[in-house]
């Protein structure tokens, strides 16, 4: 069977959704109770109730998540890839939904780095468990994460292609220019390219500003067939498309640095739409780092291998121009609770509703969520559309 | 550790990221021992550099594994190797590599506070590893750069491979 044939396009849709950020960085509530709050807010946006809940996703444990809410769902998700793991629940919720496994489904995030430090709350231990791979081939040598092995892969980028910090930079400043026009953005000054390259080098060739931020955040969004999106209170934002692919885990064993597994991705969650990147209004690309964007540029096929720094400078993603990317400030200048993926999803489906505000693409039917997890390891992609694109 | 910088002390340069402070350490992060890899560092107490190596598709294998990864489509018994200890010239190119202007906020206090160069390099033998280029500016190394192994003694006698400039380069 070909995945023609096995498609599950337009068989599910996102109709509820949430996300909680602050211009100062820091979230009031916290853990269980942040979380809770976001699926009754998603639950909410929809028009649902937790009964109407047969499916949880959560990358720690959906168990002990749906145990917490008093769900018995019969769907349950935990896949753990870092910051695409919502992009991998959009894709297997909604290929469960089109089996007839559940019927709706919920995913949730809630991080807040930044406030259990400022509050010394005692944070939860993270990073690998028992001896592995990474820890005896990699971090002996001082290679900081999670910046290390993006800057492995900008310098590479940069020896075969003749990629700039320039054109690095240009990434950072037509998000920044999305970010202005969001009041709930953490960073809304206006940015220069001079500025990034004078901001203090940290692993090189990337400086801080090619950095994303590290602030609290959380989100949740809610799933459901079709026939049932259409009885709800939004427009439904129908998963055209969706594919994940991994290549590595460790940096040392990426093929081929600058191409991410986001090539098989895209190309794969594109041909589900059947679609391509001439057809996309909004593109929501995952931004750790400068560099990661530019590689979604190229590996998603908006321009050629290597090409992906002249063309970040000169094509227009900022507002107004020809390819609107990451229209919420991204995780460069918006948000980054660290696994910010959530947030591709519930801004793409803001444009697909035409609820952005002064960030509003006119006329946005197609839209790309775009996650990356761990080290450019886990690429995940979601094609979106709006009832016209069915 | 952190100094604060007004305006981006969020921003992951920083290490108020979460995860980073895991990694801090007095000098350096000693390795742990792999279940397939005390051969190898065995032979670093010598200074000897080992590769492990398929002997079906004659090929390296980085890092050491149980079974090789590149016997996709052998079946039965023959899956996976067999494999065997390859010894390595020493020689390398410079795959990729980044100087690291923080080190306090790379918890690699073995720099005692100066940049340091993280690379990539592909030995001669055809496998890639990751390593420390010394014995030069960290922002001269450059990708393409010939380097040649040495050795820093860890706590326990055994020794992690760095590189330095190859002769001819220096």
């Amino acid at each position: 069977m070909s995945r023609e044939e096995r498609t599950a396009r337009g068989a599910a849709a996102i109709v509820g959704m949430i996300d909680d950020v602050s211009p100062t960085g820091e979230l009031d509530r916290t853990g269980r109770e942040l979380e809770v709050a976001m699926v009754l807010g998603a639950l909410e946006d929809a028009g649902l109730t937790l009964a109407d809940v047969d499916g949880v996703c959560h990358p720690e444990s959906a168990v002990a998540f749906a145990e917490y809410l008093g769900l018995h769902p019969t769907f349950v998700e935990s896949t753990m890839t870092g910051g695409s793991s919502y992009e991998v629940h959009l894709e297997h919720a909604a290929a469960a939904i089109a089996a007839g496994l559940c019927e709706v489904v919920v995913s949730v995030y809630a991080s807040t780095p930044r406030s259990d430090r400022t509050r010394k709350r005692r944070q939860p231990r993270r990073g690998m468990a028992g001896p592995n791979p990474m820890q005896e081939w990699e971090l002996p040598f001082g290679l900081r994460l999670p910046m290390g092995p993006y800057a492995l892969a900008a310098d590479r980028h940069m020896h075969e292609f003749g990629t700039t910090s320039e054109q690095l930079a240009a990434i950072a400043v037509s998000t920044r220019e999305w970010a202005a026009l969001n009041p709930r953005a953490r960073y809304r000054d206006p940015l220069t390219v001079a500025d990034v390259l004078a901001s203090p080098l940290q692993v090189s060739p990337l400086h801080l500003l090619d950095c994303c931020l590290v602030t609290d955040g959380a989100g949740a969004f809610v799933m459901t067939s079709a026939a049932r999106a259409r009885t709800l209170r939004k427009p439904p934002v129908y998963v055209l498309g969706a594919a994940t692919c991994t290549d590595h885990m460790g940096i040392t064993q990426m093929p081929d640095l600058t191409t991410t597994p986001g090539a098989v991705s895209g190309a794969r969650a594109f041909a589900m739409a059947g679609l391509g990147p001439a057809d996309v209004d909004v593109l929501m690309g995952y931004d750790s780092f400068t560099i990661t964007a530019l590689l979604h540029l190229e590996d998603l096929g908006f321009c050629a291998k290597g090409e992906g720094g002249p063309f970040a400078a000169e094509v227009g993603l900022g507002p107004g121009g020809s390819l609107p990317m990451n229209t919420n400030g991204g995780g460069l200048s918006f948000t980054h609770p660290g696994m910010y993926g959530m947030f591709l999803i519930t801004e793409a489906v803001r444009q697909l509703r035409g609820e952005a505000d002064a960030r509003q693409v006119d006329g946005a039917e197609v839209a790309v969520a775009h996650g990356s997890g761990m080290f450019l390891s886990v690429l995940s992609t979601a094609v979106l559309g709006t009832e016209a694109t069915l | 550790m952190t100094t604060a910088r007004p305006g981006h002390t969020e921003q992951a340069g920083h290490t108020e990221q979460a995860g980073h402070t895991e990694q801090r350490v007095r000098t350096r992060l000693e390795p742990p021992v792999g279940a397939e890899s005390g051969p190898y560092w065995d032979a670093t107490r010598e200074g000897r550099l080992l590769v492990q190596w398929c002997l079906r598709c004659d090929r390296g294998i980085f890092y050491p594994r149980a079974f090789c990864p590149y016997c996709t489509g052998v079946g039965g018994d023959e899956v996976g190797g067999p494999l065997a200890w390859h010894e390595a010239s020493g020689r390398a190119t410079v795959h990729a590599a980044v100087v690291e202007h923080r080190p306090e906020a790379a918890g690699a206090l073995f720099a005692n506070g100066t940049p340091y160069c993280v690379a990539l390099v592909d030995l001669e033998e055809g496998v890639r590893m990751m390593t420390n280029i010394v014995g030069c500016r960290p922002e001269d190394v450059h990708s393409g750069m010939a380097v040649t192994v040495c050795w820093e003694r860890l706590s326990d006698g055994r020794q992690l491979a760095l590189f330095r400039p190859a002769e001819e380069e220096t």
